[in-house]
């Protein structure tokens, strides 16, 4: 019970619980708290340390837009924007009430008159476009993964593809995704035309911004594990005679796994970071917009809640990268491999 | 009127007696385009604006639920710059949206990118400033006429900035200044602050491919979003701007500019914004556009009520992250009747933003006309014109018709007097010459070429940029 508890965890990457629960079940005390220490209490104090730097410096540099934010106010604005968040909520309750009782008055007048309920027309809150932007970046890197992993494996598989792909993918590589979106936008522009979109035309350009961008490192990475697979269990299929696809999917994939996803990891944080500068140009409602909004809008909060939003995405990103290094450590065949 | 109107509902009545079977549903449009307030072709929308004090309007509309009465459900959504919302509105992703009063007119003549934009509603009058930087505003301060007060004398000229730009050539250094559009009120205001000085601020010349408009220029303007304005100035790329507020009162509370004079004083009265929608939305949502307008003329009626009582509410909402986002004492100087010049210079501007008086809101074509005398003048148009061509196309832009119609529904609903609009049997939409310009030159709507006769520095006659 306890070995699976603990299996468990170091699987999710919550590791400063194992020493507690060694604890509990009266391991070696001296020795837990040691580990507790250094896993917890190390961290801990370097974080305390940064913010009494930040602080300290913050006061010193004064720009044009106020003082530099330090952790005080960064802490206000998280609390103004829960606020916020509560009363855009009320307000769309409000909204609803008045819809509903413009409804109610149309039927006392005409029972047979068509009444519909038109949803909410305000701005999302910081925590709606938390969401968009989870969303669209989990679109982006699907849509990255589908074209990466399957052309990463076959040029892996055959010499001949991968030189010809490589001179593409070399070249292609480093383009910054600000010089991507132009040619993004203009080309869902001209594409994309319905008259009953389901999805907005910034939100396609921002995923397929983030795929263009992250779809490089996992292409790279199972194109290299591919190839670098042990010869010997390519031998062992063709013994027994396996067709490709058995091949492919009983013997290449599971081998190479672990570049596989490394690639993933790195495609996503790629991706992540992608995906903040392409929202602020295409204008999708998530945390890109969110802070080229405030930084238009120059009032003397704007930077604390830029800062906000700098702390938010890359928590985020940390949480999206420990997400995947468990899914990693899932599908890797190889348990006792020490992976971070 | 009244007789027209009549003989149109009775052939209506006769057709759609003989075709009713075959044209039922295509009839019903065109009746009820000219009966009592019609059905709602697209109640859900979606507008776009800049983060100025004068998309005001849009903002009052749907915070005080005019919007909601009409039947409409308004998204407002802020755009990143002037050509994004223009795009928007062309390519149909806006339904309509707060743009300069040139846009429409520009957008139609094919200067920038071709569309069939109209207007059938002005958003407001004057709202400009034009700002130097701190180190400009020290070199053209000794040049301004000082008052009995010690401070200077209002309105000030180009004229003291004249020697700083030409010692600023003499030593080989561009003047570059900022504005927001090619084709913006800024740019034209600017441009004629600059020109009244005696500063030649540059022609375009789209005919041979150069639409920099830096052509000849003493002073090199360039394109700058409003919200950057004093980023960029700071920054030092540009030495002072023309924009709208709070842009101005930004750079005052940052310290980091000067506003030396506002667009009230080149122009009295000068039409500023409108509330463009494309021609194809307008021909499809007749009854929409009518209703859109109905509640942004509240909206703006709201704003000046009882000598602008309701500007500190304004100001609040305005003030939100998601409208301006400004602060609001930056935002509460212009939209409360005073502006802040040099730091402690607080002068009274009761009509800085002036949303409904004065028939604010009417789209006046000699509006329409001086902005393409502005852009014949500059080279935008690069070839000569007739005065008809002027006319042609203000009418076909700007449209007195449609705010006609929703003026009328507002009277006869109760909800406005007929008072509150100007006479919609007598009114020509050519406003009499007016006067109050900076340097004193009469401005005729009717005759459009004979005005740009009168400019020392501009394109006239049948000149054209070699």
């Amino acid at each position: 019970m306890k070995d699976k508890l603990i299996y468990f965890l170091e699987l999710t990457g919550f590791t400063w619980f194992i020493p507690l629960i060694r604890l509990s079940a009266g391991e070696s005390p001296k020795h837990q708290m040691q580990e507790l220490g250094k896993m917890v209490g190390v961290p801990l104090f370097a974080i305390a340390v940064f913010l009494f730097l930040w602080h300290l410096g913050a006061a010193k540099v004064i720009t044009s837009l106020g003082q530099v934010p330090g952790p005080t106010q960064v802490w206000e604005q998280v609390n103004v924007l829960v606020d916020e968040h509560y009363e855009a909520r009320d307000r769309e309750q409000a909204f609803y009430e008045r819809q509903e009782q413009r409804n109610a008055a149309k039927l006392e007048k005409n029972p047979d008159a068509e009444v519909t309920i038109r949803p909410y027309t305000g701005k999302e809150t910081f925590f709606d476009q938390i969401l968009t932007s989870l969303f669209t970046v989990f679109i982006g890197f699907l849509i990255a993964t589908l074209i990466a992993v399957p052309v990463g494996i076959v040029a892996g598989l055959s010499d001949t593809l991968y030189s010809a792909l490589n001179p593409l993918i070399q070249v292609f590589k480093p383009v910054s995704p600000l010089a991507w979106l132009p040619i993004v936008t203009m080309v869902v522009s001209a594409l994309y035309v319905t008259d009953n979109p389901m999805f907005e035309k910034s939100f396609i350009t921002s995923a397929l911004t983030v795929t263009l961008c992250s779809l490089w490192p996992t292409l790279i990475n199972t194109a290299v594990g591919v190839s670098s697979i042990d010869k010997d269990l390519i031998n062992v299929a063709r013994v027994l005679r396996l067709n490709y696809f058995t091949t492919v999917w009983k013997v290449v994939i599971p081998a190479s796994i672990p570049m596989i996803f490394t690639g993933l990891r790195i495609s996503l944080g790629i991706g992540w970071m992608v995906l903040i500068a392409a929202e602020m140009l295409a204008q999708n409602p998530g945390l890109g917009k969110f802070v080229w909004d405030e930084f238009q809008n120059g009032s003397s909060s704007s930077l604390s809640r830029i800062m906000v939003a700098v702390l938010t995405i890359g928590i985020i990103g940390f949480i999206l990268d420990r997400i995947t290094l468990s899914f990693q450590k899932f599908f890797s065949y190889d348990k006792n491999a020490v992976i971070r | 009127m009244r007789k027209q109107l009549s003989i149109t509902r009775r052939k209506l009545v006769k057709s759609l007696a003989a075709a009713s079977l075959v044209f039922s549903t295509g009839m019903m449009s065109v009746t009820s385009a000219y009966a009592a307030p019609g059905e709602i072709e697209k109640p859900e929308l979606k507008f776009g604006f800049i983060k100025l004090t004068d998309m005001a309007p849009l903002a009052i509309a749907y915070e005080k639920f005019f919007f909601e009465d009409e039947g409409l459900y308004v998204t407002l959504e802020a755009q990143a710059n002037w050509k994004v919302l223009l795009d928007g509105v062309i390519d149909g992703t806006l339904d309509g949206a707060h743009m300069l009063a040139g846009q429409p007119l520009g957008a139609t003549i094919g200067f920038g990118t071709k569309a069939d934009i109209i207007t059938a509603f002005s958003m407001d009058l004057n709202g400009n400033g034009i700002t130097v930087s701190n180190e400009i505003w020290d070199q053209m301060k000794p040049n301004v006429p000082m008052g009995e007060d010690g401070k200077p004398v209002h309105p000030i000229s180009a004229e003291a900035l004249k020697p700083v730009v030409e010692s600023y050539k003499a030593e080989g250094k561009p003047f570059n200044m900022g504005m927001v559009f090619p084709v913006s009120t800024h740019n034209y205001e600017l441009r004629y602050w600059l020109a009244a000085g005696g500063i030649h601020p540059g022609f375009y010349a789209p005919h041979k491919g150069d639409t920099s408009g830096q052509l000849q220029a003493d002073a090199l303007l360039s394109v700058t979003p409003p919200p950057q304005m004093p980023s960029t100035m700071e920054a030092g790329t540009i030495y002072g701007y023309c924009v709208g507020e709070p842009w101005n009162q930004q750079a005052v509370f940052k310290g980091i500019g000067v506003p030396v004079i506002t667009d009230y004083e080149i122009w009295k009265n000068n039409p500023e914004k409108v509330f463009g929608v494309s021609k194809a939305w307008a021909e499809e949502n007749p009854n929409t556009h009518i209703a859109v307008v109905k509640a942004l003329i509240r909206a703006a009626h709201w704003l000046d009520e009882n000598s602008n009582a309701n500007r500190p509410e304004a100001v609040e909402i305005l003030s939100q992250s998601r409208y301006v986002g400004a602060d609001y004492e930056v935002i509460a100087n212009s939209m409360t009747g005073t502006f802040e010049y040099e730091k402690g210079d607080k002068r009274a501007v009761p009509d800085f933003n002036v949303f409904f008086r004065y028939n604010a809101t009417y789209p006046y074509y000699s509006d329409a006309v001086w902005y393409l005398t502005q852009m014949r003048r500059w080279g935008q148009i690069a070839e000569p014109k007739p005065d008809s061509w002027y006319m042609d196309i203000a009418k076909k832009v700007y449209r007195p018709d449609i705010y006609a119609l929703a003026a009328k529904e507002l009277i006869e609903e109760g909800k406005l007097p007929a008072s509150a609009f100007p006479d919609f049997e007598t009114e020509t939409g050519f406003k009499p010459t007016q006067t109050e310009f900076i340097d004193g030159i009469a401005y005729d709507g009717t005759q459009p070429n004979a005005y740009l006769e009168q400019f020392p520095i501009g394109l006239k006659g049948e000149e054209i940029v070699e």
